[in-house]
């Protein structure tokens, strides 16, 4: 997990691309979990053709880095290589329940779909999902709710071992001091491949057993959690 | 007096009649008279539907205020008005917010698959939001409505339809246990003043129930809920 953060943020260094025509967009990002944190987000203009995922579609092996450890570098290559914006890391960091990322601008230039994605921790591979929504061209404030979807490349087994190379089974970590350890894992053989929306955690009440290292009173939420405030200037 | 009174009855006719006859002439010469201002009422039916399975929502309050009042904020702390109805339904504080224009309330608690419409009639230089907020009395610090929606330049018999989320004061912890929740699984506690939970108004992460590992819980798997949890009609009738 430590490795894919660092990697975030040398990214965030490229943060904008400029363009002459550029069409200005302010953006927040609202944690709204209550007791999630997000990882690093990658928040991408880009054009019509363009997608960071597809429900319904297996996940690419970008998606799966940043659904299972929190690494956006993947996804951020491929947006600005196809001339696509991207602020990567703009919270610095990680977002924790209740918190907001402001005022992220973006010069739009040629790109017209908006896309953002972070990986829900502490979870095996849950990930927010704005998926390629249409920005207006007229001038105003917008509100999107954006809810959580399951890469469906990890088995949800939700064991915090500081796993989160893709592949790797288990949870990386649960950043708020919060998880539980010892659990025997949830198993219910269930292998939905293709990216779908989350089915939400179980957890436990108990820290140091139990099938699941996560707290049922702490970790769970129902959709949306986040929201997404665009200004188009 | 007498003769002085014979005298002067024709004179003032004669100014009556010359009056009036001036008035006819045209509009000119006459001073209208001024016109009582007309106040233009505008009428609002905001129809609620509580979607949830087993969860009672508390009489509602719709009130209305300016288009820049919010009366809750996704991740900042819950105003003492919020967390008084969240916690107990008590919807009181929010009417008496000096933002909120003018507020009607629910007639009772709006029971799981019912419907209530509720009539917001403004001048028509007051209207610009409304918002709504009920509590789910099954939950420790459960709530809904609709959080700043603005009316202004709606047409008449044009409704819009929305749906809510139930919000989580973040201001008492979600312990489902027995004397916490007011609502008929419990028959507890309502507001107090303690804030022992994360202290930021954010979506409910849901009730767990007893059947589903919160062996402290008095509620049952139907006490859970999913968003949306409301379902809003909002119509300009005139």
């Amino acid at each position: 997990m430590k490795r894919s953060l660092v990697n975030a943020s040398i990214v965030a260094a490229g943060l904008f691309s400029l363009s002459t025509q550029a069409a200005d967009i302010e953006v927040s990002v609202t944690n709204l979990t209550h007791g999630n944190h997000f990882t690093p987000l990658l928040i991408a203009a880009h054009t019509s053709d363009n997608h960071l995922f597809h429900v319904g579609e297996m996940a690419t092996p970008a998606l799966q880095k940043m659904a299972e450890g929190g690494d956006i570098a993947d996804l951020n290559t491929a947006v600005t290589g196809a001339n696509g914006v991207t602020s990567a890391n703009p919270a610095m960091g990680l977002l924790t329940a209740g918190a907001s990322v402001n005022a992220v601008m973006l010069e739009t230039g040629e790109n017209t779909h908006l896309s953002i994605v972070a990986m829900v921790l502490p979870t095996n591979d849950a990930f927010i999902g704005l998926d390629s929504w249409k920005i207006p061209t007229e001038a105003g404030t917008y509100t999107v709710y954006v809810n959580a979807y399951d890469a469906g490349t990890e088995a949800n087994d939700e064991i915090i071992n500081g796993g989160g190379m893709s592949g790797v089974a288990g949870i990386p970590a649960a950043p708020g001091g919060d998880g539980g350890s010892n659990g025997t894992g949830v198993m219910d053989g269930a292998d939905n491949m293709y990216v779908h929306t989350h089915p939400g955690v179980l957890g436990d009440t108990d820290p140091v057993g139990g099938a699941s290292d996560l707290d049922s009173r702490i970790h769970r939420w129902l959709n949306p959690v986040a929201k997404v405030v665009v200004t188009v200037k | 007096m007498k003769t002085t009174d014979i005298k002067l009855k024709p004179s003032l006719l004669a100014l009556v009649i010359a009056t009036t006859l001036l008035s006819g002439c045209g509009d000119d010469v006459v001073v209208p008279e001024p016109t009582p201002p007309v106040v233009v009422m505008q009428t609002f039916t905001v129809t609620v539907t509580n979607l949830t399975a087993n969860q009672l929502m508390s009489p509602v309050v719709l009130a209305s205020h300016s288009a820049d009042a919010m009366l809750w904020q996704a991740g900042e702390t819950a105003s003492l008005a919020i967390e008084k109805m969240a916690e107990g339904g008590d919807t009181a504080d929010i009417a008496a917010l000096e933002v909120i224009t003018s507020s009607v309330n629910g007639t009772g608690m709006l029971m799981p698959g019912m419907s209530e419409t509720l009539t917001l009639t403004l001048a028509e230089a007051d209207v610009a939001n409304i918002s709504l907020a009920t509590m789910l009395v099954n939950t420790n610090d459960a709530f809904t409505g609709i959080n700043s929606v603005n009316i202004a330049g709606m047409a008449v018999d044009m409704p819009t339809m929305m749906h809510y989320m139930a919000y989580d004061a973040g201001t008492e912890a979600n312990t489902e246990a027995k004397g916490s929740m007011p609502g008929p699984a419990d028959g507890g506690e309502g507001f107090n003043t303690a804030r022992d939970d994360v202290d930021f108004v954010h979506i409910h992460p849901g009730v767990i129930s007893q059947y589903d590992g919160l062996t402290d819980s008095v509620l049952m798997p139907s006490h859970r809920f999913d968003n949306p949890v409301l379902a809003v009609t909002i119509m300009r009738t005139e």
